[in-house]
């Protein structure tokens, strides 16, 4: 009786957190089209309800209502699990996401190590569902992906490494109470911008959505997917790239810490905060879709390996020497 | 106690499961994705015995990196081809002494060491009073890696770097007549190089290729 408890406890938490989140992703593929709408000078989706709120929601009920194809020569058992996994895995990393000092479903000491290992297993979604298919173009997606996204998980490791000499935890909730004083979006500004960039590779979002170019390849390792299990590989996507926001505010604009602590401001509950810079950061992510082209698949194997990697690694060691210098290395 | 023991056995099952069809399954690529597995129920139980640094990082390394390029390299195969060759029987069968060999080394040596431990029981207590400590097993691990075994550490990295760089030497080959782009001259174009403006006179034309 005690255990059933603690479980009802438990789910009753999680379906706290992750219906708000499958929600707030229906909501942010609205504000993606929307913004990618207005920078066109196109009004976007607006007849469905006010402002067109509710189209993510039409769209969600067509995709349930159609039919789902299963190629007869894929591979059927993967073919099915890769959106699954996708989603899984874009769903179970918001368990440590800290909302306030408090407010977090697991509070893990090594929060940050688990969001990165839950980001960099995000590939095997698009590798599952491109190789199941038994197609071309959803294996050419497949492949193009796996490379992209091994390349700019290194820079985004090393990132992670700045911010974790500046912090000394790998606790999400630490690396927020460090940037008390200070978000470290100022002094490790030039690692905000590659983890931006970064963030834009590892999410194939335009300019770097190769797996998925539609000019060339259809629609990458979703061609052959239909119905609810195309939608879920959507759905799955999008809960990544606010992941990848959150992953962003978190590491450098202070998490649920309010801009300023004076006392209107810190009346305004952490989660509160927290939304605003995830949704600051996504209007980014939307804008940055809008207005640039689609890179070069060789273009963007060099950014990755002979300009962001270098550039990173440099870093770690400048901060590091900074940090040792005026020995302000976080000892505990 | 019991739901630990659940967990335990629910991870141990799967990971031993899917280490047998690791080697028993005839698509190599299914035989990646077991591997997958094996890697993600073995961190499961890292963390469950409050190692979960190891975890995580088998969780990177393994299963973020390394299946990843083995997947990579596999999908590449023809499967179609390999289903014939796999469980053929003539193609294995003359590797299988020198695999029960192997084995059989490795078997031994995992008797020699839990017979230590249970011969030397006080092994078991230094690892425990380790494990009781109230800093974090991250703390622990950086404070034994970077002090005391510092130069081990390093040589092992200086060996996975040689082994890398030995890996693209090996491959490498340099190709001639293949046009290269320079992103330094692409930039750094003037108008006046790329662009002519000629006057065409009437009835006469120009000629562009000399």
């Amino acid at each position: 009786m005690e255990y059933l408890s603690i479980v009802f406890q438990e789910v009753y938490k999680i379906l706290f957190l992750l219906v708000p989140v499958l929600v707030s992703v229906a909501m942010i593929v609205w504000l993606d089209r929307r913004v990618w709408a207005f920078v066109q000078k196109r009004q976007g989706p607006n007849v469905v309800g006010p402002f067109g709120l509710l189209q993510s929601l039409a769209d969600a009920l067509k995709y349930i209502f159609k039919e789902i194809i299963i190629p007869s020569s894929s591979n059927k058992v993967i073919f099915i699990l890769a959106p699954i996994v996708t989603m899984t895995l874009a769903l179970i990393a918001w368990a440590v996401i800290p909302f306030s000092a408090t407010q977090v479903l697991a509070d893990i000491n090594v929060g940050i190590l688990y969001l990165f290992a839950v980001s960099s297993l995000g590939v095997y979604g698009i590798i599952m569902g491109g190789w199941a298919s038994n197609s071309k173009y959803p294996f050419l997606g497949a492949i193009r992906s796996a490379a992209q996204m091994v390349s700019y998980e290194v820079s985004i490791g090393v990132i992670i490494i700045n911010v974790l000499l500046c912090v000394g935890s790998l606790n999400l909730n630490d690396i927020v109470i460090a940037q008390q004083n200070m978000w470290f979006v100022i002094p490790l500004f030039p690692m905000f911008v590659i983890f931006f960039i970064s963030a834009l590779a590892e999410t194939n979002r335009p300019p770097f959505d190769l797996p998925e170019a539609e000019a060339e390849l259809v629609a990458g390792y979703q061609t052959e997917y239909s119905g609810m299990m195309y939608a879920m590989f959507w759905l799955g996507e999008y809960a990544n790239i606010l992941l990848m926001c959150a992953m962003g505010a978190i590491l450098f604009l202070g998490g649920w810490m309010s801009p300023i602590d004076v006392y209107p401001f810190t009346l305004v509950p952490g989660a509160i905060w927290l939304i605003l810079k995830i949704l600051l950061l996504f209007i980014l992510f939307a804008l940055v879709k809008a207005i640039v082209p689609r890179y070069r698949y060789d273009q963007l194997m060099r950014l990755g390996w002979k300009v962001f990697l270098p550039l990173s690694l440099i870093w770690v060691v400048l901060t590091a020497s900074y940090l040792f210098y005026f020995n302000l290395l976080p000892v505990n | 106690m019991i739901a630990h023991a659940i967990f335990f056995y629910t991870f141990s099952i799967i990971a031993v499961v899917s280490a047998i069809m690791v080697t028993a399954s005839k698509n190599t690529v299914h035989s990646v994705f077991f591997l997958i597995l094996d890697f993600i129920s073995i961190s499961c139980l890292f963390i469950m015995i409050g190692a979960e640094f190891l975890g995580m990082i088998m969780l990177i390394v393994y299963v973020g990196a390394v299946a990843v390029l083995f997947l990579f390299v596999v999908m590449m195969l023809n499967v179609a081809q390999q289903k014939n060759q796999w469980f053929a029987g003539q193609a294995t069968s003359k590797h299988i002494p020198v695999g029960l060999i192997i084995s059989t080394l490795i078997f031994f040596e995992i008797i020699i060491v839990i017979g230590g431990w249970k011969y030397k029981p006080e092994i078991f207590d230094i690892n425990n009073s380790l494990a009781n400590t109230s800093i974090s097993n991250t703390h622990s691990l950086g404070q034994i890696l970077y002090t005391d075994y510092i130069h081990v550490f390093q040589i092992s990295g200086m060996i996975l770097l040689v082994a890398m760089i030995g890996a693209i030497v090996l491959t490498f080959r340099q190709r001639s007549g293949v046009k290269k782009q320079s992103y330094i001259k692409q930039i750094s174009r003037e108008r006046a190089e790329g662009v002519e403006v000629l006057e065409v006179q009437s009835n006469k034309g120009v000629k562009i290729d000399d």
